[in-house]
């Protein structure tokens, strides 16, 4: 009796090779998992700490949005904190945007050029070229700019060359290879024979490439570009160095003001945690946290607009 | 305007832009060479950096670099790999997936300094680890998990769905085909991966600046015992990375040749990145070779 509850037993038991395979699928699954939870912890984190401003010190969210005073130390004639968060809000955006329009055309131009006009020369010195330069850090683009762009803003527009024009130059070339192989990729999934249609009907090189390969491929070529503002909206130090860092709403282009990123950076390291000037901060953090996921979904609608 | 004009009008602007797009590319990576080469010495690559006076060099954070990006790379391509098997060669098609994809591809775009920050709240001050090097290895960590998890993934699809049945078949189970059949094919391009992504991990500073911290104090590189406090082994002491260094020394420095050390130390950089490159192409093909005796 007891050698067949045994022998059932025994048969019934996982073998070893299906333990392993419980075993290394949980694994991997742990190690998923743990990302999830990163990201959620990440977006919880940050989140809880945001709201603080709002909840605890009971900021009006309107004002923080809309005042132009950024001046956490000090209260206004109602007793209010001056913390208005617009001239970063501004300077990012402009920045960003900025930075997008110059590189756009010189980033779609190369990737046509190297993928439509010389092939040749494009995969043996533009591709291997934009590629190392998408590895360069970002301190080494900030160095740059501080050291090359600043001065010769201050030499051609005056003032002190810290401001909007020099973030944009450096975030200029920057993003430049980043949305350049990206644009690059986006043209190289235009099927081939939608040239050769167009090129049998007559139509000029030109002709094909604006009017067919462009149009095709747009929903790819716009990702890289949303891609490359993500990237330029997110970026802290580079800008740090060259824009100047005075928390004022941008009266010109060449003039001293901040981004969302330079504040973060400059002030996280000088405040109290918990206090009112650290809450305003997490604040910044929360919202250019809320902008990276409306570039995320903006990249996933046009992405899946594309395929239809 | 004929349409065979316009044709070379636009073809000669588009020569043109692609001209100029080199000419800046070149003239950035010449001008970090030239301005940066002259600085390279043995002296510089290997002497502490001064704070107030000429001709300190960046040696304790050139170490620094290397050490933290060692941790970050030994904590994240395990979970990585793990991630990217469980994605590739298990996941179902299903809204859960779907979901765990969204969040990585959320990780990769959030800002670094974002991460720095959640680094700072959770790691320096949830956890009391300080400003330190095993903080800063979390944050890279975080900072690089999207991106590797995602190399190798690809690593994974480039290989044949053939091999994978072939494993099946031979009635290994989906676990064994992983490690014993996929892994070892994988291997020259998941290796190409991670030197890639170890090239940007190296040059990352947004994410260590409030977590790593921005000293350098002095290391005694006789005393390789982890546990004291002057050990350039131990993972709790603050540690500021060659990247943190450039940026700190030219936005607060008072550093006299804050110029000169700076064009050293991108140059440093830069060509770590370029060997990184390098490395892994090369590598990457070598490998290719050798094991599927191509």
């Amino acid at each position: 009796m007891k050698s067949t509850q045994q022998l059932e037993r025994q048969l019934k038991r996982h073998s070893k090779a299906a333990r392993l395979e419980n075993w290394g699928r949980f694994i991997s699954f742990s190690a998923l998992l743990l990302i999830v939870a990163v990201v959620v912890g990440i977006i919880g984190f940050v989140a809880s700490k945001g709201i603080a401003t709002f909840t605890t010190n009971h900021v009006s969210l309107w004002d923080f949005l809309t005042e132009k005073t950024w001046n956490p130390n000090i209260k206004d004639a109602h007793g209010n904190p001056e913390v208005g968060a617009l001239p970063m809000i501004v300077g990012s955006f402009l920045i960003t945007i900025l930075s997008a329009i110059v590189a756009t055309p010189f980033a779609i131009g190369t990737a046509v050029f190297m993928n439509e006009i010389s092939p040749n020369r494009g995969a043996k010195i533009l591709q291997p070229v934009t590629e190392l330069l998408v590895g360069i850090p970002s301190v080494v683009y900030g160095f740059i700019g501080l050291s090359v762009v600043v001065p010769a803003t201050r030499a051609i527009f005056g003032g002190s060359g810290f401001g909007i024009l020099s973030g944009t130059c450096v975030l200029f070339v920057m993003i430049l290879p980043t949305v350049t192989s990206m644009s690059a990729d986006a043209l190289k999934s235009v099927p081939r024979y939608y040239r050769e249609a167009s090129l049998a009907l007559g139509a000029t090189q030109w002709q094909t490439i604006y009017k067919v390969v462009l149009r095709a491929a747009t929903p790819g070529l716009m990702t890289a570009v949303v891609f490359g503002m993500a990237r330029a909206f997110g970026e802290a130090l580079a800008v740090q160095m060259v824009i100047g860092n005075a928390a004022l709403m941008p009266s010109s282009l060449v003039a001293p003001s901040s981004t969302l990123t330079s504040v973060l950076t400059t002030g996280i390291g000088n405040t109290v945690m918990g206090s009112l000037q650290n809450n305003a901060l997490w604040s910044l953090a929360l919202v250019l946290l809320l902008m990276s996921l409306v570039f995320n979904l903006i990249i996933r609608l046009i992405g899946r607009k594309g395929r239809m | 305007m004929n349409s065979k004009t316009q044709n070379k009008i636009a073809i000669g602007a588009l020569y043109g832009i692609a001209g100029f797009v080199v000419l800046i590319l070149l003239a950035l990576l010449g001008y970090i060479l030239v301005s940066g080469m002259p600085q390279l010495s043995w002296h510089f690559l290997t002497a502490p950096a001064k704070a107030f006076l000429k001709g300190g060099g960046v040696g304790v954070q050139l170490f620094n670099s290397f050490y933290l990006l060692f941790l970050a790379m030994l904590i994240s391509f395990p979970i990585a790999l793990g991630a990217a098997i469980y994605l590739y060669e298990y996941a179902k098609d299903n809204w859960l997936t779907t979901t765990i994809r969204t969040a990585i591809e959320i990780l990769s775009s959030l800002p670094s300094v974002v991460v720095g920050l959640f680094g700072f709240l959770f790691f320096v001050v949830k956890l009391r680890l300080g400003f330190s090097i095993l903080s800063g290895a979390f944050a890279l960590t975080f900072f690089n998990l999207p991106l590797l998890t995602r190399s190798i993934e690809d690593s994974l699809r480039t290989i044949s769905e053939t091999q994978r049945e072939g494993g099946l078949a031979l009635g290994l189970s989906r676990w064994e085909t992983v490690t014993k059949v996929i892994l070892p094919a994988a291997v020259p391009s998941i290796l190409t991966g991670v030197i890639l992504s170890a090239g940007r991990v190296f040059g990352e500073a947004a994410a260590l600046i409030y977590t790593a911290g921005q000293s350098a104090p002095a290391l005694n590189f006789m005393d390789w015992n982890p546990f004291n406090i002057s050990s350039p082994l131990n993972p709790m002491r603050p540690a500021e990375t060659l990247a943190v260094h450039i940026w700190k020394i030219n936005s607060e420095g008072i550093m006299p040749d804050a110029k000169a050390i700076s064009s050293g130390s991108s140059a440093v950089l830069v060509l770590a990145i370029l060997i990184f490159n390098f490395a892994a192409r090369y590598l990457g093909k070598r490998l290719y070779k050798r094991l599927t005796s191509a």
